[in-house]
């Protein structure tokens, strides 16, 4: 024992005997070790943020959609998911436990003389709690709402913010396309979240006024009219969304596939799809694999040219202290015993990086967003042309990235000193001696 | 006088050859003394004349092509790397010209090194490394680097070095041969006293008058023993 720390001590002692070459050594190391941590803890910041992206459009849930179908493909402006579609879709696949179909129209709202373009969502009483929206003041739509097509609304934050700006909104009525609706509650403000249309885009809540799905079809219909220079276009579309949630994760793949079957069947035209966050999910999860592949990757060739480093450094070391092993040979040491000095300063070089690469790991988090608010401050245009999902990542440090790290640090520096070492050990003690 | 001695060593028909070029070297053609204990032995002879080879031979740095070396009842030719090696760290006490301390090291370490090879790097040996750094007169430069030493404190360090693990006798390979004839008189005596003391010394040297010094001269030509006197 005391040997391996008389043998430390003596590496260490020759390491700090050149330092500018030892630590240009290290500096190979260190890039390489720090680097495993960086793209480690970047690729679980990236996963992590797709993960809650896609974990926010519900893990259980199934979104159909309509799909407007190019304009040739339809004969009558009618398309889309139907009203048949749902109660099918209800009836059929016993493992769905909550249906929710939605229909959406850019609306006009209005109160006395305040007035704002928005969502008017024709819902069901499940839509709050599915897509997660509190409520404020007042009560969410009800199913006895649904039953007598009452013309209630529930203002979303924003919407509420607009028509009546000194609050107070319960019991007064709004108008939209000519028909009174009484204000029955307000939900709370939400940030925009990855689109329950089924995208992956960020979908704004923040300006909807929610109604009963009945009332919205009793009194607004299925047509829609767009108006465009010189063009007049009816629509006719029932339902915009059916979102599909089931019990069990494990039904959802099976569940998925049944609504796909069952939807084609009625559908000639491709004018709808089917979202499956589920699927997703597990998308971005390979996909975050290989992403940690590569980087590990791009890391481990950083760390084998470290290793090099080391290797060309204990080289340069075992030609210049030739004559060293002679004298320590002729006063007794065995081969043994210089592969070991000479592996352990290797060791120690390695470890020296791989311990200041671990220190610069940990500073992984602070300095990435540092440099992103310098390169948001100086470059705004370009960043903002880079994906959401890299402007708002935060790395998170993988604990076990760390251990990992040095464990490869250690083991490139014993890998590498290897052969230099053993070349030191294979020299003739008499040659040696003489070599000057 | 030393007739009647035990033996620190002893050689017998000793012969190497070497391969040089394809050609085969014939380096040592059977030579063959006796090392008695206490004896203090100059090696001398022409270059070429096999005097390196003997030192590399008697330093166990090197095994003999043919003959035997007995050293402390084992015979060296039958020896690996690394029992040479545990020899050379036990047995042996080197001294070089170039002194051949080691630069990271201090006073002290240097005379430890062949303690920390064969493993008996203790506080008891500790106390032997001071008492010898005192017998050599260096006592007030424990701390000093090499290169903080002139040649002839070098030589003591390495002296004292040479002496730590008791060995059965000590190689000088021309220990004089770097320094002035000043500090040449200080190591003789140094070694002369160290004989006197009971220390088994063979020391190759070219130099009839340090040869002088010796209590036996033995002359090597063309690799044979040319003449073995004692003074």
């Amino acid at each position: 024992m005391s040997m391996w720390w008389r043998t430390i001590q003596l590496s260490i002692k020759s390491v700090l005997l050149h330092p500018l070459r030892s630590a240009l050594t290290v500096l190979g190391i260190f890039i390489g070790v720090a680097s495993v941590i960086w793209l480690l803890a970047m690729g679980e910041g990236i996963g992590k943020a797709a993960q809650e992206q896609i974990a926010s459009l519900g893990a259980l849930n199934i979104i159909v959609r309509t799909v407007k179908p190019s304009t040739d493909e339809v004969q009558d402006g009618s398309y889309g998911l139907t009203r048949s579609d749902y109660v099918r879709l209800v009836a059929t696949i016993p493992t769905i436990t909550k249906a929710l179909p939605i229909r959406v129209l850019a609306q006009e709202f209005r109160y006395q003389t305040r007035s704002f373009e928005g969502r008017l969502v024709g819902c069901t009483p499940d839509y709050a709690e599915v897509t997660r929206l509190k409520l404020d003041q007042g009560r969410f739509l009800s199913d006895a709402d649904l039953d007598h097509e009452r013309n209630y609304c529930v203002l979303a934050a924003e919407s509420a913010n607009r028509l009546f700006p000194s609050g107070n909104s319960i019991g007064k009525d709004i108008m939209v396309d000519e028909q009174f609706y009484t204000v029955v509650g307000v939900m709370q403000p939400r940030a925009p979240s990855a689109g329950i249309g089924g995208s992956l885009a960020a979908e704004d809540y923040s300006k909807d006024v929610y109604v009963p799905i009945t009332t919205l079809w009793r009194r607004i219909g299925d047509m829609i009219v767009v108006t465009k220079p010189g063009q007049f276009q009816r629509d006719w579309v029932e339902v915009s969304q059916i979102t599909l949630q089931v019990a069990e994760r494990d039904d959802v793949l099976r569940t998925a596939d049944l609504v796909r079957t069952t939807i084609e069947n009625e559908h000639s035209l491709p004018d709808y799809g089917v979202t499956v966050p589920l699927e997703l999910l597990q998308q971005a999860e390979t996909t975050r694999l290989m992403f940690i592949l590569f980087l590990g990757l791009i890391a481990a060739i950083s760390l084998v040219v470290g290793g090099i480093g080391i290797m060309n450094i204990m080289l340069a070391t075992v030609t210049e202290r030739t004559h060293e092993i002679g004298i320590r040979r002729a006063l007794g040491a065995k081969r043994q015993d210089i592969t070991r000095q000479f592996l352990i300063e290797s060791t120690v070089l390695s470890l020296a990086g791989g311990l200041s690469g671990v220190i610069g790991g940990l500073f992984c988090r602070p300095l990435t967003l540092f440099l992103r608010d310098q390169l948001e401050l100086w470059f705004p245009d370009q960043m903002s042309t880079l994906p959401e999902l890299i402007r708002t990542m935060e790395p998170q440090l993988v604990s076990w990235s760390i251990p990992l790290a040095f464990v490869i640090s250690l083991g490139v520096g014993i890998l590498f000193g290897v052969y230099p070492a053993l070349r030191a050990a294979q020299l003739d003690p008499i040659e040696a001696l003489r070599h000057e | 006088m030393f007739a009647d001695k035990p033996l620190a060593a002893s050689i017998s028909s000793l012969r190497k050859d070497y391969v040089l070029s394809g050609e085969t070297v014939h380096a040592l053609r059977g030579v063959s003394f006796d090392v008695p204990v206490g004896d203090f032995i100059s090696i001398m002879g022409p270059s070429g004349s096999g005097k390196s080879t003997l030192l590399n031979l008697l330093g166990c740095l090197d095994r003999p092509t043919a003959g035997n070396y007995i050293l402390g009842g084992d015979d060296v030719a039958d020896m690996n790397d690394d029992e040479l090696a545990e020899t050379r760290a036990r047995r042996i006490g080197f001294v070089f010209q170039s002194y051949n301390l080691l630069p990271a090291l201090s006073v002290v370490e240097n005379i430890e090194v062949p303690l920390y090879y064969s493993g008996q790097l203790n506080a008891a040996t500790r106390a032997r490394t001071l008492e010898l750094a005192h017998l050599v007169g260096l006592e007030s430069r424990l701390g000093h680097r090499p290169a903080q030493l002139s040649g002839g404190q070098q030589q003591r360090v390495a002296i004292a070095r040479s002496l730590v693990n008791d060995p059965k006798f000590i190689l000088a390979d021309e220990p004089t041969g770097n320094l002035d004839s000043k500090t040449t008189g200080e190591i003789l005596d140094l070694l002369k006293r160290l004989n006197s003391e009971g220390r088994t010394i063979i020391m190759v040297t070219h130099e009839p008058d340090v040869a002088e010094h010796t209590r036996r001269t033995i002359v090597l030509h063309d690799g044979k023993l040319q003449s073995d006197e004692r003074r």
